[in-house]
C-alpha cells in the first residue's frame, strides 16, 4: 500500500512526525521505513506523500 | 493524479534524488508547482520555468518544461524577454528569498510595476542556503546567521506588501505545511493575467535551523502550521489582535491581494504595435 | 533600388538591426548610445518587433537573452559604465550560447568620464570583460555606412555561431552624420537565421554537435523541444557536468567554434598597402584619421599604408604577422593609453618595431597630428 523509494529518501523524519497512525520510522541507516507489522494501521490519509520533500513515499492505489 | 504519477509525468527522468538537504522545503514547493501546472491542464511544452541562482533555482533542472537556470537575481529580466518573445508561453519564475529580494530586488519591483504576465514563486527559507547560512533580506530580525554571529539587526521585508506597492496584481502566500493551499494559490497565480507573486514560506533546517536552534525539519514545519493564519481568520482580527499576532511572528496566508483592473504588459505592447503601424 | 540619407552612426545601427531581422531590444538610456534605444523604440513595433526599456543595464541584456531563447533576434546597446554592468549577462550568453548583439558606443572613462567625447578605452574589456575564459566576436565600424552593414553582419554572426557579438563603436562614429545609401527593400539583405533542430523532440540534444559542426541547433522555447539553459558548465544534454574532462570539452568547443572559423569571421581592410614600407594600424573612429594621414604621407613621397581590422576580436593574427614581415614598422593609433597595441606587439613579436600613438584627451587626432607621429616613427 505504501511505496517507498529508498534511493530518494534522506531520512528527514517529516513523514514519521506527521503520520497520524505512527506507521513509519527512520531506521539506523537514515532512511524511512514501515515499522514491522504496522502497515495494516495505515489509513491512507496521504500526509506522508503530501509532505515528503523528496518524492520518496507514495500511497499506492 | 498522485505525486508518484506527477513525478513520472513532469520530472526529467534520472535527475532524482535532488540536491536539497534532508527536510528542505524546496521539494514540497517544486511538487506544488507541478501539481498547480497539472491542475491548470497545461502541457509541458507551453510552460517555461526560469530560475536564478541558489538552492531553489535548481528546481528548473528537475522539471521537464522549457527551463533555464540563469544568473543570481536575474531570472525576472530573462523571463520578461522570453514572455515578450512568446506571450503564449506560461512563464513561471522560481526564485529564492535572497535571489528575489536582494540581488534581484530591482528586477522584482519593475516586473511587478509593468504587470507582465509572469508567475513568480518565491521559495522563502529566510536564509542564503547554498552559500551556507548568511542572512537575507527575509531573515527575521534577531536571527543568527554566519554573517550575523551577534544576531541580525536588519528588519526584513514584508515581501507581499512590497510587491503590491510596486504594482503586482496577484499576491499570495502559503507555507510548506499548507500544501493544498500552496497548490491552489500557485494555480490561481498561473491563471491570473498579470504579474503574480506567491511567497512560499519554507524551512532550511540545516543552514537556518541549526544556527537558530529551530529543531527538526518536522518541528520547523509545525512552526509554519502554528504561525500561518488563513486570510479569512486574519481579516477578522481587529488592529490590536493583528499587532499581537505579528509580534508573535504570525502572518496571513492565502490570496492576499488580487485585481484584474490593470492591463497586462504584453497586451499593452500589442497596442503599441498597432499604433506604430498606423492603427488606432 | 536604394535611398540616400544623412544619418548618424547610431541611426545606421538601428536600420541595420531592422534589416537583419532584429525583433527585440532591451536596454537602458546612456550617452552616447541612447539614440539606438530611442530609434528602435519607434522602428521595432513598426515591423512587429518589441522594445523594452528595462530598469537597468543588466536587465537590458537579460531581456534580450530571454527574447533570443524565445526565438527572436535580439540586441541591446550601451556605453562605458553600462557595459561594465552587462558583463555578467555576457558570460551567461557565452556559456549558454545564446545569440545576442551588444552595441558599445565608447566614451571617455573610467566612470562617468566624459560622456559626450570619444575614446576607445573598452578594447580590452570587449575581449576580456566578462568572467571566466570565454570567446566573443567584436566588430568595429569606421563609418556610418559601415555601422549599417556591420550591424547586419553582427546579427548574422551571432546567429551562425550562437555567440554574443559586440559592435564596438565610439562617440565619433555613433554621433557623426554621414551620407548613407540604404536598400529600399530590406528583404534583399542577406540574413542568417540560427539553425533550428529538425530531429524528433525526444531525440534533441540541446548541445549536441559533430566534429564538422560545432554549433548546436537551437530550439525556440515553446516550440516543442524542451531543453535546459544553465550557466553551469554542461555537456551535450545541457545539464551540468562538473568533471575535469567535461569542463575541458565544454570550454574547448566554445573556443573552437570560433577559432576554427577565423577565415569566415575575421575581416579587415588594406589601404594603400601594396607597396607600403610602413603601416598604420587603426580601427573604429580612430581609423578615420588614418586615411587622410596616409594620403598626406604619400603626397610627401613616403610609402605608408594603412591596415584596418574590422573584426577586432578574434585578433587578425595571421594578417598582422604577415604585415610585420612586410613593413619596416607599424604605428598603432588608438584613442586610449595603449590597449590594442599590446596585442599587436605580442603577435609581431619583434619582427618589426611597433610604436603607439595613443590619444586620450577627449578628441580625435587630426591627420596632421597623425602624420607627425608617422614621420617620427619612421625616423623622418
Amino acid at each position: 500500500m505504501l511505496k517507498l523509494v529508498t534511493k530518494r529518501c534522506k531520512g528527514c523524519g517529516i513523514c514519521v512526525n506527521f503520520c497520524p497512525k505512527k506507521v513509519l520510522e527512520v531506521t539506523e541507516v537514515g532512511k524511512c521505513a514501515i515499522i514491522k507489522d504496522k502497515e495494516k494501521d495505515c489509513i491512507r490519509c496521504g500526509q506522508c506523500e503530501m509532505r515528503c520533500p523528496d518524492y520518496a513515499i507514495f500511497v499506492e492505489k | 493524479m498522485g505525486m508518484e504519477q506527477l513525478v513520472e509525468k513532469y520530472f526529467r527522468p534520472g535527475r532524482l534524488p535532488h540536491i536539497w538537504c534532508p527536510g528542505c522545503g524546496n521539494g514540497v514547493i517544486t511538487g506544488a508547482i507541478v501539481k498547480a501546472v497539472d491542475k491548470q491542464g497545461l502541457s509541458k511544452d507551453e510552460v517555461a520555468l526560469i530560475s536564478g541562482i541558489g538552492c531553489s533555482s535548481r528546481s528548473s533542472g528537475y522539471l521537464d518544461f522549457n527551463t533555464a537556470n540563469t544568473l543570481h537575481g536575474r531570472a525576472l529580466p530573462i523571463a520578461s524577454g522570453l514572455k515578450m518573445a512568446n506571450p503564449a508561453l506560461k512563464v513561471i519564475v522560481a526564485s529564492g528569498d535572497g535571489d528575489c529580494t536582494a540581488i534581484g530586488g530591482n528586477h522584482l519591483i519593475h516586473a511587478a510595476r509593468r504587470n507582465i504576465d509572469l508567475t513568480l514563486v518565491v521559495y522563502n527559507n529566510s536564509i542564503y542556503g547554498m552559500t551556507g547560512g548568511q542572512y537575507s533580506p527575509m531573515t527575521p530580525k534577531g536571527s543568527k546567521a554566519t554573517t550575523a554571529p551577534y544576531l541580525t539587526i536588519e528588519p526584513s521585508f514584508n515581501l507581499l506588501d512590497l510587491a503590491k506597492a510596486a504594482g503586482a496584481t496577484f499576491c499570495a502566500r502559503a507555507t510548506t505545511f499548507h500544501v493544498p493551499l500552496m497548490v491552489d494559490v500557485i494555480a490561481k497565480g498561473i491563471a491570473h493575467k498579470g504579474f503574480s507573486i506567491i511567497e512560499c514560506v519554507s524551512a532550511c533546517p540545516i543552514n537556518f535551523g541549526r544556527q537558530n536552534k529551530a529543531g527538526t525539519p518536522a518541528k520547523m514545519m509545525e512552526w509554519q502550521r502554528d504561525h500561518g493564519v488563513m486570510k479569512a481568520a486574519w481579516d477578522k482580527m481587529d488592529e490590536e489582535k493583528k499587532a499581537e499576532a505579528i509580534a508573535a511572528g504570525k502572518f496571513p496566508i492565502g490570496v492576499l491581494f488580487e485585481t484584474n483592473d490593470v492591463q497586462e504588459y504584453t497586451e499593452a505592447y500589442d497596442e503599441v504595435i498597432r499604433r506604430a503601424q498606423g492603427g488606432k | 533600388m536604394s535611398r540616400v540619407l544623412l544619418l548618424q552612426g547610431n541611426q545606421a545601427v538601428v536600420e541595420g538591426a531592422i534589416a537583419a531581422g532584429v525583433k527585440f531590444y532591451g536596454g537602458y538610456p546612456i550617452t552616447p548610445s541612447t539614440e539606438i534605444a530611442e530609434q528602435l523604440a519607434a522602428r521595432l513595433p513598426q515591423v512587429g518587433g518589441k522594445f523594452m526599456q528595462t530598469e537597468d543595464e543588466i536587465a537590458g541584456l537579460g531581456a534580450a537573452i530571454g527574447a533570443s531563447m524565445g526565438g527572436k533576434k535580439a540586441m541591446t546597446a550601451t556605453s562605458g559604465p553600462g557595459f561594465s554592468l552587462k558583463q555578467e549577462m555576457l558570460g551567461l550568453a557565452c556559456t549558454a550560447e545564446i545569440p545576442v548583439v551588444l552595441v558599445d558606443v565608447q566614451r571617455v572613462g573610467p566612470a562617468t568620464g566624459q560622456p559626450t567625447s570619444p575614446a576607445q578605452g573598452e578594447v580590452m574589456m570587449t575581449r576580456w570583460g566578462t568572467h571566466g575564459d570565454h570567446w566573443v566576436i567584436v566588430v568595429s565600424p569606421s563609418s556610418v555606412p559601415e555601422c549599417f552593414w556591420l550591424t547586419i553582419r553582427a546579427v548574422n554572426l551571432a546567429e551562425k555561431y550562437r555567440v554574443p557579438v559586440i559592435i564596438l563603436m565610439d562617440e565619433v562614429i555613433g554621433h557623426m552624420r554621414e551620407k548613407i545609401e540604404l536598400p529600399d527593400d530590406y528583404s534583399t539583405v542577406e540574413t542568417v537565421d540560427r539553425v533550428r533542430p529538425t530531429c524528433k523532440p525526444e531525440e534533441y540534444l540541446a548541445y549536441g554537435t559533430t566534429e564538422d559542426n560545432m554549433v548546436p541547433a537551437m530550439a525556440d522555447y515553446g516550440s516543442g523541444y524542451r531543453w535546459h539553459v544553465t550557466g553551469l558548465i554542461h555537456d551535450e544534454t545541457g545539464f551540468p557536468k562538473g568533471t575535469p574532462a567535461g569542463t575541458v570539452n565544454a570550454l574547448n568547443r566554445l573556443h573552437d567554434k570560433i577559432y576554427n572559423n577565423l577565415a569566415d569571421i575575421v575581416t579587415f581592410e588594406n589601404y594603400k598597402m601594396d607597396d607600403a614600407e610602413f603601416a598604420v594600424l587603426s580601427f573604429g573612429g580612430a581609423a578615420r584619421t588614418a586615411y587622410e594621414a596616409v594620403d598626406m604621407a604619400r603626397a610627401e613621397g613616403l610609402k605608408v599604408g594603412f591596415f584596418r581590422p574590422i573584426t577586432i576580436w578574434p585578433f587578425p593574427e595571421k594578417e598582422v604577422k604577415e604585415l610585420a614581415g612586410k613593413v619596416k614598422g607599424i604605428l598603432v593609433h588608438e584613442l586610449n593609453y595603449g590597449q590594442y597595441v599590446l596585442e599587436v606587439e605580442r603577435v609581431v613579436a619583434g619582427k618589426c618595431p611597433v610604436t603607439l600613438y595613443g590619444k586620450y584627451d577627449n578628441e580625435s587626432a587630426t591627420p596632421q597630428e597623425l602624420l607627425a607621429e608617422i614621420k617620427k616613427a619612421m625616423g623622418r
